[in-house]
């Protein structure tokens, strides 16, 4: 079954970031290896033998609940679901989140994400009091968004936010992804085209799909929600014959 | 760090303190706020990790959406029988009651539900329920529950605070006056007060080596109520979930959700036999879960194992469309770090330490500990489940009694006039106990005591059990509490797991001891509890819980209690079961 595993009883190092926002370094860690090991057993392995104080946060150890994210050998990634051996003989190193910034060693602060999570607003309006009555694929088709697991990886990716530092016109992916599971609710009434106009600032992604590509949960994130975002703000604000329409018939709608 | 000039601590006040984070917290906070009051959550994790995420299968209510014949009486017989009729029948009466409208409730705040082709939520098979009834979307509905509540939260502004331990409640006869947290992200100190705390600080897995459990369920809340003076229950009922991964070693005790049986795996062992037809031919794989895991557990104790140790769970029969699209987590979790591909290959699983039923002894109605104004919801209470939890009820117990827990923590905090003081001498002396594995430069390392706890725990205390063999992990456990008085943790008080870890010692050395000797105190095999030398059900412990209360000295003193009566009205739900058990017609 696990005949590709890395060979047991060998060993392995781990450069891992010790350290702070403003100073640290990478301390060399030997880690024996056993059969299907991913770099969380490595740092629980080094926490429990080396170095007790050593940061990192984790919980289902499953991919599920998206705490251990981090990047490895520079790439975004969950500590839990990445295996030594996908490494070969290579060098692993192990660091937190850059985007945000470190509080200790793998642990950073993200507290970011869920202050831009507490200002969107409309939340769900439904059309109607529950039990609904809904087909399987109207569930489908929002379903993917609802896989989220708020791990981050995005938002440490999203060179808007990590290369340009727009902290204060972009949400970033995982917040598209947020509002685009309220707007593609089947039952959802509330029109969020303004607040991504302006302050969640959905126009400023450039489409490079960077977001996609790191997603654990594997959510088409550019495709699937940030594109028709992009696109409904574009027919209520780009679209003159629309809004010539809009306004003749009745007043543009404000800001919550 | 401690008080140098000035106070060493932050102070906070809310009328209602939650502590913890998953299921039960964030709707008794919902419950709070909603009536206008002001509430704080605490948390060890970010929000959104708590180990309500891993749940997997689904939310039992009685919908009666696929089944009509379902409803709140018979899922209330379900709840009983599997619980061998020591839980609290008031408990599963209100939780059969109010799950449904639970389940409706969270729609309204955005939640979706796998549909019939009617439109309705769907509803699936599991383990000992006897109808189709657990809600549910994929195998991710304990997310999608967390993430609803999440949402619901953040949109009422309910306060937050991530990251924060709690370490002691503060009280007088009156009621609670608040606890003392570290938070880990700078490692200060903070006075959280209020007149009225929910404990729903989920169980206390971590006790054993092979569990399902996250870091966090380490059982602090259940410690924090001890020590308050609330007592304990039924602390002998452990639930080991037959089917957790074996293999490799890093996902040893990693779930694997009932749903695979519930959507039709099928259980063999190394010979290929379908064994559950040697142990409930007639529930087959879908009997309750110390059925299956038991059976597991004597097939592999006969030789009769995988050669990791466990037994075959194959749903290829299924097919890999159907698969892929009601198990996907499943299928992604055994692909990435198993390598197996479960559309096409059979899974390899054994028991692991999935859920207590025991824990802290609550008023059904209220949630209300003995202690005023301490409540206490979900996992970490106890009551509901009685000797062994059927699946997709702890997701229903989150909510109802969530609500419940928040709805009579908010008539207490309204109706308390004085918010008892706290003395600064009080909260130096606990900093002061907090900060001390820090400052002890040699002692034992709190991973090496935890491993050994783990070790005795499961040996001792698993999933069979003898008198000599308790009595013995007993004796050890009370040497690591000796052990673990000199505990040192290097480093400072930013984010420092092994310093966490020696802390969280104490609430999981304290458990164990519970654990051990609620088991030896009952000398009967009912449900999760199986003992060697006392291999069959005994009448006369069927109506007898086990209780802990905690002496003046602060130990723990066991008795037995009579379990609560059933109503003349509940009585006539059960007959069915009775005539079923005379030989009668079943229902």
């Amino acid at each position: 079954m696990m005949e590709r595993s890395a060979v047991p009883g060998k060993e392995r190092v781990l450069y891992v970031y010790r350290g702070d926002d403003y100073q640290g370094e990478e301390v060399a860690y030997r880690v024996p290896v056993v059969p299907g090991m991913v770099v969380l057993d490595a740092l629980h392995f080094i926490q429990a033998h080396e170095a007790p104080d050593l940061a990192v946060r984790w919980n289902c150890k499953a991919a599920h609940c998206g705490s251990c994210s981090g990047e490895i050998n520079g790439e975004p990634r969950l500590f839990c679901k990445t295996r030594l051996d996908a490494y070969g003989s290579l060098d692993i190193h192990v660091h937190p989140l850059r985007t945000f910034p470190i509080i200790r060693d793998l642990v950073s602060d993200v507290s970011w994400n869920y202050e831009r999570a507490e200002e969107l607003v409309p939340g769900f309006r439904p059309a109607e009091p529950p039990p609904f009555h809904l087909q399987q694929w109207e569930v489908d088709r929002v379903e993917e968004f609802h896989r989220c697991i708020e791990c981050f990886l995005c938002q440490d990716v999203c060179h808007v936010l990590r290369e340009h530092g727009l902290f204060g016109q972009y949400w970033g992916p995982q917040l598209m992804v947020r509002i685009a599971e309220l707007e593609m609710h089947p039952m959802d009434t509330a029109s969020r085209t303004d607040l991504l106009h302006s302050a969640a600032g959905v126009g400023l992604c450039n489409v490079t799909h960077c977001c996609t590509d790191v997603c654990p949960e594997g959510i088409e994130i550019t495709h699937d929600a940030i594109i028709p975002l992009k696109e409904r703000v574009a027919d209520q604000h780009y679209d003159p014959i629309a809004a010539w329409l809009r306004r003749l018939r009745r007043p543009q709608p404000t800001s919550p | 760090m401690t008080a140098a000039g000035g106070q060493a601590w932050e102070t906070l006040r809310h009328d209602v303190l939650v502590i913890g984070a998953g299921g039960a917290g964030l709707r008794a906070a919902v419950a709070v706020s909603e009536v206008g009051l002001s509430v704080g959550v605490v948390s060890k994790s970010l929000l959104g990790k708590a180990h309500t995420v891993m749940a997997e299968g689904g939310v039992a209510a009685a919908l009666g959406h696929l089944d009509a014949e379902d409803s709140p009486d018979v899922h209330f017989r379900d709840t009983m029988k599997s619980g061998h009729f020591v839980n609290s029948a008031r408990m599963a009466e209100l939780l059969t009651a109010e799950a449904p409208e639970r389940v409706w409730e969270l729609e309204r705040w955005g939640a979706v539900f796998d549909r019939t082709p009617a439109g309705q939520i769907l509803q699936r098979a599991f383990g000992a329920h006897s109808y189709r009834r657990l809600c549910h979307v994929g195998d991710h509905t304990g997310k999608e529950l967390l993430r609803t509540l999440q949402n619901r939260v953040t949109q009422l502004g309910v306060a937050f605070y991530p990251e924060v331990i709690v370490t002691r409640l503060f009280r007088d006869d009156s009621g609670m006056a608040g606890a003392l947290a570290y938070r880990r992200v700078d490692g200060r100190f903070v006075l959280l007060r209020a007149p009225a705390i929910v404990l729903a600080t989920g169980g206390w897995g971590r006790v054993y080596a092979v569990t399902s459990n996250s870091w966090e369920s380490t059982g602090d809340g259940t410690a924090l109520a001890f020590a308050a003076g609330a007592d304990l229950m039924d602390m002998e009922m452990v639930q080991f979930h037959p089917t957790g991964m074996v293999w490799p070693p890093g996902v040893r005790g990693l779930l694997v959700t009932e749903g695979v049986r519930g959507e039709g795996g099928i259980l063999l062992n190394a010979q290929g036999r379908r064994f559950m037809a040697d142990y409930d031919p007639k529930r087959m794989e879908l009997s309750s879960r110390d059925v299956v895991a038991r059976a597991i557990y004597q097939e592999v104790q006969a030789g009769r194992g995988t050669p990791h140790g466990g037994a075959r769970l194959d749903i290829t029969a299924r097919g890999a469309a159907f698969i892929s699209r009601k198990l996907p987590s499943m299928r992604a979790q055994f692909l990435a770090l198993a390598d197996v591909d479960i559309t096409r290959e059979a899974m390899e699983v054994a028991p692991t330490c999935h859920y207590m039923m025991g824990g802290v002894r609550v008023d059904p109605d209220t949630c209300a500990t003995r202690v005023p104004g301490l409540f206490a919801a979900g996992e970490v209470a106890a009551g509901l489940h009685g000797a062994n939890r059927l699946g997709g009820n702890s997701l229903a117990d989150l909510l109802v009694f969530g609500k419940r827990a928040g709805d009579a923590a908010a008539r207490f905090a309204a109706a308390s006039v004085h918010l008892p003081v706290v003395a600064a001498s009080e909260i130096e002396e606990e900093v002061a106990r907090v900060l001390a594995p820090l400052r002890q430069p040699l002692g034992p390392s709190p991973y090496g005591l935890h491993s050994a706890l783990q070790e005795v725990m499961t040996r001792c205390g698993g999933i069979v059990r003898s008198g000599p063999g308790l009595q013995n992990g007993l004796q050890q456990v009370l040497e690591m509490q000796e052990r673990a008085a000199r505990l040192a943790a290097p480093g400072g008080t930013l984010y420092n797991p092994g310093w966490n870890l020696a802390l969280e010692l104490d609430a999981m050395l304290l458990l164990g001891e519970a654990i051990l000797r609620s088991a030896l105190e009952r000398t009967e095999s009912r449900g999760a509890h199986y003992r060697t030398d006392f291999p069959e059900e005994d009448a006369a412990w069927g109506k007898q819980n086990v209780v802990i209360t905690r002496d003046r000295g602060g130990s723990p003193s066991l008795r037995t209690v009579p379990v609560a009566a059933v109503t003349p009205q509940q009585q006539r739900v059960l007959a069915p079961l009775t005539q079923d058990v005379t030989g009668r017609a079943p229902s």
